[in-house]
């Protein structure tokens, strides 16, 4: 075992206070800004959105179903004190807060294409770490063969949850080899600075080669089971949302076709809008990363 | 000649009818900030909204009518049916050329099997002969026929609604389209108590003289 490794387990089993465990250690800084932010080399060279479309256009139906809610009422989410309750099928499980979390951690700029359901996309700068790293620390055991996040799910902060437009919490799952994925990412920053709250501060999944919905935003619980774990939009609308979700553009939503994609941030000329219309990729185009995964799975199926 | 209250009124539904559409050409040309990440959703929602709610009140037009017996208020009805059509209109080609970027492959395959997309563009080609017939010398020239044929107007106004129910992603968010539903449902309503109590005092023999009902004299109003 690295020194590191021995470290962050000491840390998140709370042996050791989080600052002594490393100078390169992520904290939710003061000010906003994150520092120390070192650049991963695959990130994709498309054109990035702005940070006012990142944060202004957001599905995150805790606080509403427009597009604009999230940007308009999430204010009221409180993400100072937090914590994560880790159960289920791992040895270290327990409540760890959000600096445990963070400690170990150095942060990572990755900027992925974003593909939602509906069939637009996004270009963003997310900052955080693998997912897999924060995993290795609760020590899943052998009959860890799924993992659930949830969301909170507080009526007092969160106005959409006073409303049944999903099973609240909200829920989501990934099998134990897509969670350790070296593309599954735990974004805590865009553009260097804190997660906005309507992009689920103060921690977040995100799993680019599978629609948006797929991540889970501001996370309260990761649970580790053997059994495939339920997922909100499944829970909804079986039919239309399965557990995987891969993005794929041969397979398409029944309501609409999945082939092509809105590119937001294009412009807004008559000839800038018609062409931000765009061939959705096979796996949002992390098909090289992410393909073995699948091999020998019925994807129309399995969708 | 026509009153004075008739063309200040005029001037105004013109003006009201005209704004989204002003605001919109505002906002592409000089202000697309305010148009958001998604600009071509602001221009589809804009522009279907408008039409659903110049449709509902070109039905509203009739009940109006008839309760306040404000005949002139039927020269509003062409203007507001009209309007809703040039809001169809634009609203589909928003879809057609600003979305799909004329795609018509994809134009195509949407309008055959996506359920609520056939339904929208049913809507719209129902409309077509309507705003085509919209004259008055045509209106006089085809008579009966006129009021038949502009019945698909209620057909045009559920179509509507259901293309706008079919969209919604979580069934428990469907307060927008159920709000026109409820209203649709409160137009017909009017419209059936109109034709029942036309009826009622056209054919109401006493119950004890077994006689014949009289052939409707009255037409239910359009």
């Amino acid at each position: 075992m690295s020194r590191r490794k021995l470290l962050a387990g000491a840390v998140a089993a709370g042996l050791l206070p989080s600052i002594l465990s490393s100078v390169e250690a992520a904290t939710i800084p003061a000010n906003g800004e994150f520092t120390g932010i070192t650049k991963w080399p695959d990130s994709t060279t498309d054109k990035v959105n702005s940070l006012e479309h990142i944060a202004g256009y957001n599905n995150y139906y805790e606080f509403g179903t427009d597009k604009a809610d999230p940007a308009r009422y999430a204010h009221t989410l409180k993400t100072k004190p937090w914590s994560v309750q880790v159960t289920g099928a791992a040895a270290r499980t327990g409540t760890y807060t959000l600096e445990d979390i963070l400690a170990p951690h150095s942060l990572q700029e990755r900027i992925y294409r974003h593909r939602c359901v509906e069939a637009w996309s996004m270009v963003i700068p997310w900052d955080g770490f693998p997912l897999a790293d924060l995993i290795k620390r609760f020590e899943p055991t052998s009959a860890a063969k799924y993992v659930q996040f949830f969301t909170l799910a507080d009526p007092e902060q969160m106005p959409g949850v006073r409303r049944g437009y999903l099973e609240w919490p909200y829920r989501e799952g990934l099998t134990i080899e897509e969670a350790m994925h070296p593309l599954t990412f735990v974004a805590v920053g865009i553009y260097g600075k804190v997660l906005p709250n309507q992009n689920g501060a103060p921690l977040r999944t995100v799993i680019p080669w599978k629609y948006g919905f797929k991540s889970t935003k501001s996370i309260v619980r990761i649970h580790f089971t053997e059994q495939r774990p339920q997922t909100s939009w499944n829970m909804a609308a079986p039919t239309e949302y399965g557990f995987y979700s891969n993005v794929n553009p041969e397979v398409d939503h029944p309501r609409w076709s999945q082939a092509t994609e809105k590119r937001l941030g294009a412009g807004t000329s008559i000839f800038q809008l018609s062409a931000a219309r765009i061939p959705t990729l096979m796996f949002n185009g992390y098909t090289e990363q992410v393909a073995d995964l699948y091999r020998g799975l019925d994807l129309v199926k399995n969708y | 000649m026509t009153p004075r209250w008739v063309v200040i009124a005029k001037v105004v539904v013109w003006a009201a009818c005209l704004a989204p559409f002003g605001w919109l050409a505002v906002r592409v040309n000089f202000l697309p900030e305010l148009l958001g990440a998604n600009p071509v959703e602001e221009i589809l929602d804009t522009c279907g909204k408008t039409a659903l709610n110049l449709l509902m009140l070109t039905l509203a037009v009739t009940p109006i009518r008839r309760s306040t017996g404000i005949n002139r208020l039927l020269s509003f009805r062409r203007l507001l049916g009209l309007f809703a059509f040039f809001y169809v209109v634009l609203h589909f080609s928003s879809y057609a050329l600003l979305d799909l970027g004329l795609q018509w492959g994809t134009l195509l395959v949407d309008i055959t099997e996506r359920p609520y997309i056939t339904v929208g563009f049913t809507a719209l080609v129902l409309l077509v002969p309507l705003a085509a017939t919209s004259t008055h010398a045509l209106q006089r020239r085809l008579g009966r026929n006129w009021v038949k044929l502009h019945r698909l107007v209620y057909v045009v106004a559920v179509l509507g609604v259901v293309h706008y129910w079919w969209q919604v992603k979580s069934k428990a968010d469907v307060g927008d389209p159920l709000f026109y539903a409820v209203v649709l449902a409160l137009l017909f309503g009017a419209r059936l108590l109109h034709y029942r109590s036309v009826h009622a005092k056209a054919a109401v023999p006493p119950a004890n003289q077994r006689v014949e009902p009289p052939q409707a004299h009255e037409k239910p109003g359009h």
